[in-house]
């Protein structure tokens, strides 16, 4: 893109735009000078009956035109619009920008700041710290997780004690500063349609659900070879790379056999977005104390 | 039988003010369906084709193009032969611009609803169809400008300029930024990249405005009200300098639709002047048009035809006025992806485009058909009434939401959260979306009832063709 680098290409749009810009007033003024016979019609007649007067501009339309052609004029010296030039004020949207995020720094840091030397448990039960925690919890996080926190499908319930990646503050924190990726590979390839089948009865097994015993002892052994090694020989999961539990009735991608079934044959990859670009470390600290407190502290 | 030479086409007028009246309908139709569904989400029964990401190009398409092509083409076709007392250049070429633009027509509404889109805002068609709007378009020209070419009148009258400033400009913006690197027969890819792509878009997208949807009517504006007023036009001096005033500075005002973007300040600055610029030329044609009336005024109360155009003017000035000052950087901040822009275009496409074509509909169809007068007058000035309540309250209601919208995205409390989150906002919008749609109903039950006059009008006439008069020489 050489050509919108050089020199050239500012100087040639600035002119151009001035150009235009007085050639607008130009046309205005030339139009203007000699006065036109009121209520006289040009002489065409078009279409049988059309003709056309031609009465003077009206001066106040001819003023409104002026006034914008003066301002836009005055708006080019000061703003950036003619090339490279950058304008009396310097402004640039980027600037604008900084300014008011340091404004916004500054009338709202102090508030914040007073927070950041508490520990999450503590905030987890200040009525003050949770207001706020809750509106940055409405504007960031209630897409995916619900307003109330209950999650849908693929987007995990934050209000049960059930974690993927752990549920203790600085676990939390981690989760929403610097998100998560939580793989699981498909095995549909590898395992065939159904022994597929059979380890989904034995995961229905797991946490008591209806399932077919013969399978599910076939699945048993599946079981021991391949899956556990993320999910564990209980079958607990494991927070460290976010292999959920299966022992429980909660499922994060669909219940029964048919969701099971898909979930080991397709594998899956989830994520949640990092957000330390978008908040604040100490707004992240709130937030924390907020989510924390949705399954920590009796409403 | 008259030989051709004698007589002007208004066969291919007739088919074109057909089926203006027909695509108006279904354009307005599909507007009201997702107006509907903007209150009631249910109303996509689940079915890919009826959601609203595919119904709304579709509407916009059905609209601009179909319902405001057609009349384009009516108009100006009619105009440049009564103009010009020429037949028009080629009757075998206009037959192939109605019979190709309605093919246009019909693709767009199959390859819309099943989600074929270029996915840029009205030019969403795919490629293999942008080559036959091509076509046509190309027949277009060469059958207006050979029209012109065998005028009788030396001078060639206003209403042509703007016609053919339209005809010319919609061919440039649809090749420069249709153009697209075909993967598929289906499927193709902008040539453009990033905030450059985005440049060509709005550039294309604001001079669709400009151009299609406000040259090409102050074209009709410009014959239909004199002739119907019968009154010269107030000022032909007025309308050369807002003419070129116009056509030149519509070109620079795309970029107010990316303030505050990746798009280089120095464009958004020069788009953002540009649109303050444009407020007076396009206030002339408002002024040329209402003035017409000068000395005649009385004449609005007894004529709905009257009515409809003049009426139409007040909005054009109405929209061109907001226009302007939503270009502001500052004031867009607050009006930018809100309903408000929504309320503005269709102060624009309701109050003006609307108008003024049905306006125009109306002076032709008894004209093509043989008839003195529509087959009902009184039908006319219902469907005045009807369409302007129907418009105040479309607007008003999107006034507000829009500025409550703005207003509530940027609420910040005493400790700097957002006060709302955006679902608040939409849930506040929703007395607004429901006022919206009465609107919008209205508007539709007043082309409805335009449909029903103009097919008894049809039933009761036949085809018309007019002898080519002598050109009077004042």
């Amino acid at each position: 893109m050489s050509q919108f680098t050089s020199g050239f290409w500012d100087v040639y749009i600035g002119l151009i735009s001035i150009v235009s810009i007085v050639a607008c007033a130009l046309l205005l003024k030339m139009q203007s000078v000699r006065k036109p016979v009121e209520s006289e019609t040009s002489g065409h007649v078009w279409d049988e009956d059309i003709r056309e007067y031609n009465n003077p501009l009206p001066r106040w339309w001819a003023w409104m035109f002026y006034i914008t052609i003066f301002f836009s004029l005055g708006y080019l010296a000061l703003y950036p619009g003619l090339g490279s030039y950058a304008g009396a004020l310097g402004w640039t949207q980027v600037k604008q920008l900084e300014e008011e995020n340091a404004h916004a720094q500054a009338t709202y840091g102090p508030i914040y700041d007073r927070f950041a030397a508490q520990d999450i448990v503590t905030l987890s039960k200040n009525a003050e710290a949770l207001a706020i925690g809750q509106k940055l919890f409405l504007n960031s996080c209630s897409q995916c997780h619900a307003s109330d926190g209950g999650g849908s499908r693929g987007f995990p319930n934050l209000t049960d004690k059930d974690w993927l990646w752990g549920g203790a503050p600085e676990a939390i924190k981690a989760t929403i500063a610097d998100g998560r990726t939580g793989a699981m590979p498909p095995f549909g390839p590898v395992l065939g349609e159904q022994a597929v089948r059979d380890v989904a009865h034995y995961v229905m097994s797991l946490s008591g659900g209806a399932h077919d015993s013969i399978r599910a002892a076939r699945g048993k052994e599946k079981y021991a070879q391949v899956c556990i090694a993320c999910h564990g020989a209980e079958a607990r999961g494991n927070q460290a790379i976010g292999a959920p539990n299966l022992t429980d009735k909660i499922w994060l991608h669909g219940a029964g056999e048919e969701a099971i079934a898909a979930q080991i044959t397709k594998g899956r990859i989830n994520q949640m977005p990092a957000h330390k670009e978008i908040l604040s470390s100490a707004k992240i600290h709130l937030l924390t104390a907020y989510v924390y407190s949705l399954s920590n502290v009796p409403k | 039988m008259q030989s051709n030479e004698e007589t002007y086409n208004y066969g291919v007028v007739r088919q074109f003010a057909i089926m203006t009246v027909v695509w108006g309908v279904v354009g307005m139709l599909v507007g009201v369906i997702i107006a509907a569904q903007l209150l009631w989400p249910e109303l996509n029964f689940d079915i890919a084709w009826l959601s609203y990401g595919r119904l709304r190009p579709l509407h916009t398409n059905a609209v601009i193009f179909a319902f405001g092509g057609c009349a384009l083409f009516a108009t100006s076709y009619y105009v440049v032969q009564r103009t010009s007392h020429a037949r028009l250049f080629s009757d075998a070429l206009a037959a192939f611009t109605f019979w190709g633009w309605q093919t246009v027509i019909v693709l767009a509404a199959i390859t819309l609803p099943l989600g074929i889109t270029s996915g840029k805002e009205y030019a969403e068609l795919e490629w293999p169809i942008d080559i036959l709007i091509t076509l046509v378009w190309v027949a277009y020209a060469v059958v207006f400008f050979g029209t012109l070419y065998n005028r009788k009148i030396p001078h060639i009258y206003v209403a042509n300029w703007f016609f053919g400033a339209f005809i010319l400009t919609v061919a440039l913006l649809h090749l420069v930024n249709s153009a697209a690197v075909p993967a598929t027969f289906w499927k193709s890819y902008s040539a453009y990249a990033g905030a450059q792509d985005a440049m060509i878009q709005w550039w294309y997208g604001h001079n669709a405005v400009g151009f299609f949807l406000t040259a090409g009517f102050l074209g009709i504006m410009y014959y239909f009200i004199p002739k119907q007023a019968n009154r010269p036009v107030y000022s032909y001096r007025l309308s050369v300098v807002h003419f070129w005033a116009l056509v030149f500075t519509y070109m620079w005002a795309g970029p107010h639709h990316l303030h505050y973007t990746a798009l280089p300040d120095w464009a958004q600055s020069l788009g953002m002047v540009f649109s303050l610029i444009l407020l007076a030329p396009s206030w002339g044609g408002m002024i040329n048009g209402i003035m017409t009336l000068s000395g005649a005024w009385h004449k609005l109360r007894d004529d709905p035809i009257l009515k409809f155009l003049i009426v139409s003017l007040s909005f054009y000035g109405m929209s061109t006025f907001e226009g302007p000052m939503m270009s502001i950087k500052t004031v867009n901040a607050l009006s930018h992806y809100t309903d408000w822009t929504v309320g503005h275009v269709h102060s624009g496409a309701l109050g003006w485009v609307g108008l003024v074509s049905i306006g125009a509909i109306y002076f032709l169809i008894p004209k093509l058909f043989g008839r003195a007068e529509m087959w009902s007058v009184r039908l006319i000035n219902t469907h005045f009434w009807i369409a302007t309540v129907g418009i105040v309250l479309y607007i008003a209601a999107m006034w507000i939401a829009g500025v409550m919208q703005g207003l509530m995205w940027r609420a910040v409390g005493a400790d700097g959260t957002l006060t709302y989150t955006f679902v608040e906002s939409v849930k506040a919008t929703y007395p607004f979306y429901a006022i919206r749609l009465l609107g919008g109903v209205l508007y539709f039950s007043g082309m409805l009832l335009m449909a029903y006059n103009v097919f008894k009008t049809v039933l009761d006439g036949k085809t018309f063709e007019a002898r080519i008069p002598a050109p009077v020489h004042a």
